[in-house]
């Protein structure tokens, strides 16, 4: 044991032998794996925030599809879904677009009101109760963006030109902005008339199943007894989620394989040779009685102690960029265009198994790569490698 | 000597990811009613999108957009959503294929 921690020692000394160049690796070894795992525990947060809270989405929504582009489904299909075997309530459901010229942002305007809405609790003041119309719930953004607050009243351009005015009863909470925080909520009749939706009309169809097994065969069945629609089961929902925040998804890919190469870069560098000082100093300790076995465990030590160290710093580092500060550095590349983001306040999931694939793909090649050089060097005669 | 404050410091780094992690399993459970209650308005408003980018309809609602939507009026025109840019269709047995797995249909 002795003899390990004086090899650790001498180590160490020889690192502080060349203090910018082992400090500038140490940096830059704790800058990759900074980036690394701040997108390997954003993605993972982002990824299983959205699989749980979309476990309770609807069992299928049924959009009507015209000339590749969604359309308006008439409510009568409400009657021939219901006839298929398994299938429990058929809901409509009002929603759209609205563009806000005011503030230059995109809202989504929902109907919703009745008897279940008395359990959303992610709420400051009321909901939109059945058949009570001019009132509206607004998202936190929006609530933001229009500086309005409950009490207060919001304006909306309908599609025939006219104002719709209602009064704000509620905003929702921060808490919940990574679900609502575009959403206006209003009712059934004020959304058809805001929109200028036919009667007989819905935006898309919610099929609840009762049987969860059943869901794919009913979707199926929807398709079969209507051509001109898209079921959309809640597994192809978890899916398209599962996929976005995948860490092998997209921009994140991209990142991901540029700081992956850094890494390579910096690891072929050490891989592809000592310096002359370096090898006439394992030259000098082979000459002096060190053992191969020895020389091999000081170039481990080495290694170790930068990779063992940057990769610590780097994934300390990560975690408070991402869960303490919100993830800022990669803010502008998340937001793209989007006027209306919302605060980060992702719970701090964390996959142990990400992280020990991110410590072998980094610290284990950076030891390797300081060790085989060093190997090469430590069998050759002592002479020979001193006269270079 | 040097080597007792390395050492001290590796332990101490640590002993700060352990606390991180001690604290996300914390966190998790203090803020399980949040995700209850965020889990109660998907059902209860029958959501089925995050709304983290609102710039486009198939970068608000990526589970609910038209397979065309990512091109808009041209199959041929250029993505120029940035969002878009996060988003890839799922890689499914050496083709890739639209939002979800709406292809099959």
């Amino acid at each position: 044991m002795n003899k390990h921690l004086k090899i650790l020692e001498f180590a160490l000394s020889s690192l502080s032998r060349r203090p910018c160049k082992n400090l500038g690796i140490t940096a830059v070894f704790s800058l990759v794996v900074f980036v690394l795992s701040s997108i390997l525990l954003l993605t993972h947060s982002f990824r299983i925030e959205a699989l749980r809270v979309f476990n309770s989405s609807p069992h299928v929504i049924v959009q009507r599809v015209l000339g590749g582009r969604h359309d308006l489904v008439p409510i009568e299909y409400i009657k021939g879904i219901e006839e298929i075997p398994g299938v429990g309530d058929v809901t409509p459901r009002f929603w759209g677009y609205y563009y806000d010229s005011y503030v230059d942002a995109n809202y989504t305007v929902m109907a919703a009101g009745g008897e279940t809405s008395s359990s959303i609790t992610m709420l400051e003041g009321s909901f939109v109760k059945e058949g009570q119309t001019g009132v509206c719930v607004l998202g936190r953004g929006i609530s933001e963006r229009r500086m309005t607050e409950r009490g207060g009243v919001f304006i909306l351009t309908a599609s025939d030109g006219r104002f719709y005015v209602c009064d704000v009863i509620g905003v929702f909470s921060a808490e919940s902005a990574l679900l609502t925080n575009d959403l206006v909520i209003v009712s059934p009749e004020d959304l058809k008339r805001l929109f200028a939706i036919p009667e007989g009309m819905a935006t898309d169809l919610v099929v609840e199943v009762h049987n969860p097994l059943e869901v794919a065969t009913v979707a199926k069945k929807i398709k079969n007894r209507f051509p001109d629609t898209r079921p959309i089961t809640r597994e192809e929902i978890l899916a398209t989620y599962d996929t976005i925040f995948n860490w092998r998804s997209g921009l994140m890919l991209t990142v991901f394989t540029a700081a992956v190469l850094a890494f390579c870069i910096l690891a072929w560098d050490k891989a592809t040779g000592l310096s002359a000082e370096e090898k006439r100093e394992i030259g000098i300790l082979k000459a002096i009685g060190w053992e191969t076995s020895d020389v091999l465990e000081l170039k481990f030590w080495e290694g170790a102690v930068v990779s063992v160290l940057s990769f610590l710093t780097g994934l300390g580092a990560g975690y408070v960029h991402v869960f303490f500060l919100g993830a800022p550095l990669f803010l502008p590349a998340l937001k793209g265009w989007s006027t209306l983001f919302p605060d980060l306040r992702l719970l701090p999931y964390i996959d142990l198994y990400q992280i020990l694939i991110l410590a072998s793909l980094t610290v284990l090649p950076y030891i390797a790569s300081t060790m085989v050089p060093s190997w090469k060097a430590a069998i050759t005669d002592p002479d020979a490698v001193m006269r270079g | 000597m040097r080597h007792r404050v390395f050492i001290g410091f590796i332990i101490a780094e640590a002993v700060c990811l352990l606390f991180f992690y001690l604290f996300s399993l914390l966190e998790i459970e203090r803020r399980r009613p949040e995700v209850d209650a965020r889990r109660e308005l998907v059902r209860v408003l029958m959501l089925t999108d995050l709304a983290v980018w609102t710039e486009a309809r198939y970068t608000r609602h990526p589970s609910q957009a038209d397979l065309f939507s990512p091109f808009q009026d041209s199959p041929s025109s250029i993505e120029h959503f940035p969002a878009g840019s996060l988003i890839a269709p799922p890689w499914r047995g050496g083709r890739r294929g639209g939002y979800g797995h709406h292809f099959e249909r």
